[in-house]
C-alpha cells in the first residue's frame, strides 16, 4: 500500500515537473510546426542562473528564481528574433540539424562558465521538511512541486480560453494561414509563446532539479523525455503534454521500484508501441 | 469483361459525417465524364475512395469484373486506377527524363532491381523518347523538372500518369494554377488521351468542362444529385440554382 | 505517326563503369596517401574509413530515400556485438564475423524497420531513438551475454583469408578496412544507378507521387532500411575486430547524431559527400578534443547552425556554388 502511494505521489510529481517543462515545446511544436531540440536548455539555463544567484551570491530561493524566469525568457525573446524565426521556414532535417547545433553550443557555453559537474541550487530549508498528511507525510518538495504543476496547468487554461491572445494562439495552433488572414499578427503569437515556454521550462528545470539534476549536458540527457512527453501527448495539446506526463512520469517511476533492471527497457518499448500505434500522440489531430 | 469502371453503393463516414452517400455510377470504357459540384460537396473525398486513399465505409468498386475496393494506393494503380494531382507533384529534383523512367520502369514491375542500370533497358529508353517527342520538350530532357514551366510540368505530370498506362483516369481539377492563356493546351491534352481511356475530370472550370465531358455529374453534400449530358445539366434547375447560378463564371 | 523514329541517345559503356567505380578508386589512392604520409597514425584512420562505411550506410535512408531518423547506432551496435560474440565463442575468421554482423544489423533494421518506417517527422524519430535506448539497456542488463556495462573484452581476430595476421601497428587492419569500404562503395554505386535507386529518389522527392504511380513505398523503404542496417553491422563488426572491444558505448546517441551531421556536413544524397564530411568531421573532432572535449561541441555546434544556414546541400556543393558566384561577378 505505501508502496503504491510512494510511486503515485514521486511519479505525480515527476510528471509535473515534465510537464512545466514540456507544455511549452509542445505548444511551439503544434504552432509553428517545428521540431525542437533545443527546449531543454531553457530549463538548463534557468538552473543555472539560479545555481549562480543562490550558491555564488546568496540570494534567497523565490527572488533567484524570479530573476532566472526573466533572464531566461529575454534570451529566449532574443533566441527566437534572431535564430529561430528562419529555423521555422527550414526543412524537418534543417530543423532538427540547427536546433541541435543550438543544443552543442549551449553545452559548450554553460561548461565554459560553470564547468561540467553539477550545480548544486541553494533550496530553501523547508524543501527538505516533510508535511504530515495525516495518513502519511509527504517531502513538502514534492507538494511544492505538484501545487506549482497544478498552478501552471490553471494559469495556462485561463490563458488560453479566457483571453484574447488565447483565442489567436489556438486558432494559430489550428491553422496558421487562416489565422494569418484574419489579420492575427502571427509572428508575435509565435514570440510570445515561445517565451512563455521557454519562462515555464525554467521553472520547471529549477524546481526539478532534485530529480533532473541540472548540468552542461541536461539538454541532450533529458531531451528525448522532453520531445517523448511531446510526441506522446500529441503536438500542441495542453491537456494532451498534462496527461502524457502524469502518465509517463508515474510508468517511469512505477518501472524504476517494481522491476529495477529492466524498467528503462520497458518504459521505452511502451513508448515505441504508442507512438507506432499513435503517431500523432494520444490527443493530437489525426493528420 | 470491358464494362469498365463500376462503382456501387459507395458510403464514406467521418466519425458520424457521412461525406459520401451511397455513391452509385458506371464509367465505361472510353467515357469522358466530369464530376461537378460546390466546394465541400465531396468531389475530393470520392476521388480519395476511388485511389484508395481512403477506405469506403461500405459498397463497392469494381473494374473489369474485378474488386478492387479492399487494395491500398499502389496497388490500385497496378489494377489500372491513376490520377493527376491538383497541385503539381513532380520529382522536382530528378530530371525530366528520370521523371518519365520511373513510372515506366513500376509498370513493369522493375524498381526492386538493384544490380542493373536505371536507363538499361533499351525498350523503356525508347518510350522516354517517345513521350518527350509527344511533349516537344527533347531540350529539356536532362534538366531538372522544377526549372520547367508550370504548363509544362501539368504536361509532364499528365505524361506521368499516362505512361502506368491505365485503364481509368481521374483528373483532379487538371486546369488548377494554369494562367487562362495556357490552358487550352490542357483541353487539347485531355482531347488527345487515348480514347479507350475512361476519364473523370473533377473540376471547376465549366468551361473546359463543357468542352471535354460526354457526361456530367453533379455531387452536393456528399450524394448524387443528378446525372447526365451537358444540355440535361444546363437545363436542370436544381443545378442551375446551386452551383451554375452561384458561381457561373 | 509519320515523325521519324529517332533513336535515344546511348549511355557509353566504359563512362559507366568508370563512374560506379569512382568512388572506390579515391578512397583507394586517398588511402594510399595516408598509409605512406601518416604510418604511425594508422589506428585513427582506421576509425576515419570505418566511421566513413556507417555514414555511407546511412546516406542510402537519409540522403537517398530522405528518411530522417536519430538511430543508426542500433545497427551498428547490433553489428559490433554479433562481431564480438561471433570471435569469442564461434569462429575468429574475419570475413565471417562481417558477414554475421550484416545479417544481425539487416535483421534488427528489418524488425524496427516495420515499425518506425510507417511514421514520420517527430514520431520516427523517436521511435528510432527508442529502439536505440533499448537495445541499449538490453546490452546493459543481459551481463551473461555482452559483459554488461564492462562489455566484450578481449576479442582475438584470425588472420584475414587464413593469410595475414593482423599486426600490432594495425597495418592489417587498416588495409583490411579500406578494401572493405571500397567494396561498399561500389555496391553503393550499383544500388543508386539502379531503378531501386531511383525509386529511392523518388520517394524523396514525393512519396504520395511514387504511391501514384504504382510504387509500394513502404515495402521500398524497409528494404533500403535493411540494406542500409546490414552496411552498418559490417561497420560495427570491423570496429570491433580491429580495436577487440566492444561496450554499451556502440549504442549512444550521440554516435547516431554524430553520423548524421557527419553526413549533413558533406552533404547528403552523395557519396562523396559522406565520405568528405566524416574525414572533416574526424579530423576536427581529433584535433579541437584533444585541447578540450567541451570546445569541440561548441565547434560542432557553429559548423551545424553554418551548414544548416548557408550551406543546406553540404560541403559538395560548395564549389558548384563558388563556380555560380564567379561567373555572375
Amino acid at each position: 500500500m505505501s508502496l503504491i502511494l510512494s510511486i503515485a505521489v514521486d511519479g505525480i510529481a515527476y510528471g509535473m515537473i515534465l510537464f512545466m517543462i514540456s507544455v511549452g515545446l509542445s505548444i511551439t511544436m503544434g504552432l509553428m510546426r517545428i521540431i525542437n531540440l533545443a527546449h531543454g536548455a531553457f530549463a538548463l539555463l534557468g538552473g543555472a542562473v539560479v545555481h549562480l544567484l543562490t550558491t555564488r551570491m546568496e540570494v534567497a530561493f523565490i527572488p533567484a528564481l524570479l530573476v532566472a524566469v526573466f533572464a531566461v525568457v529575454l534570451i529566449a525573446v532574443l533566441l527566437e528574433r534572431v535564430l529561430f524565426r528562419q529555423i521555422y521556414g527550414f526543412t524537418e532535417l534543417g530543423q532538427v540539424l540547427a536546433t541541435i547545433g543550438i543544443v552543442f553550443i549551449m553545452i559548450a557555453s554553460i561548461n565554459f562558465f560553470l564547468g561540467s559537474t553539477i550545480l548544486p541550487i541553494g533550496v530553501p530549508a523547508m524543501f527538505t521538511t516533510s508535511v504530515d498528511l495525516g495518513f502519511r507525510t509527504l517531502p513538502f518538495h514534492r507538494l511544492v512541486v505538484i501545487v506549482s504543476g497544478l498552478l501552471v496547468l490553471g494559469g495556462l487554461w485561463l490563458l488560453m480560453e479566457r483571453t484574447r491572445f488565447g483565442i489567436y494562439l489556438r486558432a494559430a495552433v489550428d491553422n496558421r494561414a487562416a489565422a494569418a488572414s484574419l489579420g492575427i499578427n502571427t509572428p508575435y503569437v509565435y514570440l510570445v509563446a515561445f517565451a512563455i515556454g521557454a519562462g515555464l521550462a525554467a521553472v520547471g528545470g529549477v524546481l526539478g532539479a532534485e530529480l533532473l539534476p541540472i548540468e552542461a549536458y541536461y539538454p541532450l540527457r533529458y531531451m528525448v523525455l522532453f520531445l517523448i512527453v511531446v510526441s506522446v501527448g500529441g503536438l500542441g495539446s495542453i491537456s494532451g503534454s498534462f496527461f502524457a506526463s502524469i502518465g509517463l512520469g508515474i510508468l517511469d517511476t512505477a518501472g524504476r521500484y517494481l522491476l529495477p533492471g529492466i524498467g528503462t527497457i520497458f518504459f521505452f518499448v511502451a513508448i515505441a508501441v504508442l507512438l507506432a500505434l499513435r503517431p500523432n500522440g494520444l490527443m493530437g489531430k489525426a493528420q | 469483361m470491358g464494362d469498365g469502371l463500376v462503382i456501387a453503393g459507395l458510403c464514406k463516414n467521418f466519425g458520424g459525417i457521412q461525406v459520401a452517400q451511397d455513391l452509385t455510377l458506371t464509367l465505361s470504357q472510353g467515357s469522358r465524364t466530369a464530376l461537378i459540384g460546390p466546394n465541400g460537396a465531396g468531389k475530393t473525398t470520392f476521388a480519395s475512395l476511388l485511389t484508395g486513399i481512403l477506405k469506403p465505409t461500405s459498397g463497392k468498386i469494381v473494374l473489369n469484373g474485378h474488386d478492387i475496393g479492399s487494395l491500398n494506393e499502389a496497388a490500385r494503380v497496378k489494377a489500372g486506377v491513376a490520377k493527376t494531382f491538383q497541385i503539381t507533384n513532380l520529382f522536382r529534383d530528378l530530371t525530366v527524363r528520370e521523371n518519365l523512367r520511373l513510372p515506366i520502369l513500376e509498370r513493369e514491375g522493375r524498381t526492386h532491381h538493384t544490380f542493373r542500370r536505371a536507363d538499361g533497358w533499351p525498350d523503356i529508353e525508347a518510350e522516354i523518347f517517345r513521350l518527350l517527342q509527344d511533349l516537344d520538350i527533347q531540350s529539356l530532357a536532362d534538366r531538372p523538372v522544377g526549372g520547367l514551366a508550370y504548363g509544362q510540368q501539368r504536361l509532364v505530370e499528365l505524361a506521368l500518369t499516362l505512361a502506368v498506362k491505365p485503364k481509368v483516369l481521374i483528373l483532379d481539377e487538371p486546369a488548377a494554377g494554369v494562367p487562362s492563356t495556357e490552358s487550352h493546351l490542357i483541353v487539347e491534352a485531355i482531347k488527345r488521351l487515348p480514347p479507350d481511356l475512361s476519364v473523370l475530370i473533377i473540376e471547376h472550370d465549366m468551361q473546359l468542362v463543357f468542352e471535354v465531358a460526354d457526361r456530367i455529374i453533379v455531387l452536393v453534400n456528399g450524394a448524387i444529385l443528378m446525372e447526365g449530358t451537358p444540355a440535361e445539366v444546363v437545363a436542370n434547375t436544381q443545378v442551375r440554382e446551386l452551383y451554375l447560378g452561384a458561381g457561373h463564371v | 505517326m509519320t515523325m521519324p523514329v529517332l533513336s535515344p541517345p546511348k549511355p557509353s559503356r566504359v563512362h559507366a563503369v568508370l563512374g560506379v567505380l569512382m568512388p572506390s578508386v579515391c578512397v583507394l589512392i586517398g588511402a594510399i596517401l595516408a598509409f605512406l604520409m601518416f604510418p604511425y597514425d594508422l589506428s585513427f584512420l582506421t576509425r576515419i574509413v570505418i566511421m566513413m562505411i556507417l555514414v555511407v550506410s546511412f546516406d542510402l535512408i537519409l540522403g537517398q530515400a530522405g528518411i530522417a531518423t536519430l538511430g543508426h547506432a542500433a545497427m551498428y551496435g547490433c553489428g559490433a556485438y554479433m562481431a564480438g560474440l561471433l570471435a569469442l565463442n564461434v569462429t575468429q575468421d574475419p570475413l565471417l564475423g562481417l558477414l554475421a554482423a550484416a545479417l544481425a544489423g539487416g535483421l534488427v533494421a528489418w524488425l524496427s524497420g516495420l515499425v518506425l518506417l510507417r511514421t514520420h517527422g517527430v514520431a520516427l524519430l523517436m521511435i528510432s531513438i527508442a529502439v536505440t535506448m533499448v537495445l541499449q539497456e538490453v546490452a546493459s542488463q543481459a551481463r551473461w551475454l555482452t559483459g554488461g556495462a564492462d562489455g566484450l573484452a578481449g576479442i582475438t581476430i584470425g588472420p584475414l583469408l587464413g593469410l595475414f595476421e593482423f599486426d600490432f601497428i594495425g597495418q592489417v587492419a587498416f588495409i583490411y578496412s579500406v578494401c572493405v569500404l571500397a567494396v561498399i562503395l561500389v555496391f553503393c554505386q550499383i544500388l543508386i544507378r539502379s531503378p531501386f535507386g531511383l525509386a529511392l529518389r523518388g520517394i524523396d522527392g514525393s512519396a504520395s507521387r511514387m504511391r501514384a504511380i504504382g510504387t509500394p513505398v513502404y515495402r521500398r523503404k524497409v528494404t533500403v532500411y535493411v540494406i542500409a542496417g546490414a552496411i552498418a553491422g559490417i561497420a560495427g563488426a570491423l570496429a570491433a575486430q580491429v580495436t577487440g572491444l566492444v561496450g554499451i558505448e556502440v549504442f549512444n546517441f550521440s554516435l547516431s547524431a554524430d553520423v548524421m551531421v557527419m553526413l549533413i556536413l558533406g552533404g547528403a544524397g552523395r557519396l562523396y559527400g559522406a565520405l568528405i564530411g566524416t574525414l572533416l568531421f574526424m579530423v576536427v573532432h581529433h584535433v579541437a578534443a584533444s585541447i578540450d572535449p567541451f570546445n569541440w561541441l561548441f565547434v560542432i555546434g557553429l559548423m551545424l547552425l553554418l551548414v544548416v544556414f548557408v550551406l543546406p546541400k553540404g560541403l559538395v556543393s560548395l564549389p558548384g556554388r563558388v563556380t555560380r558566384l564567379w561567373r555572375r561577378a
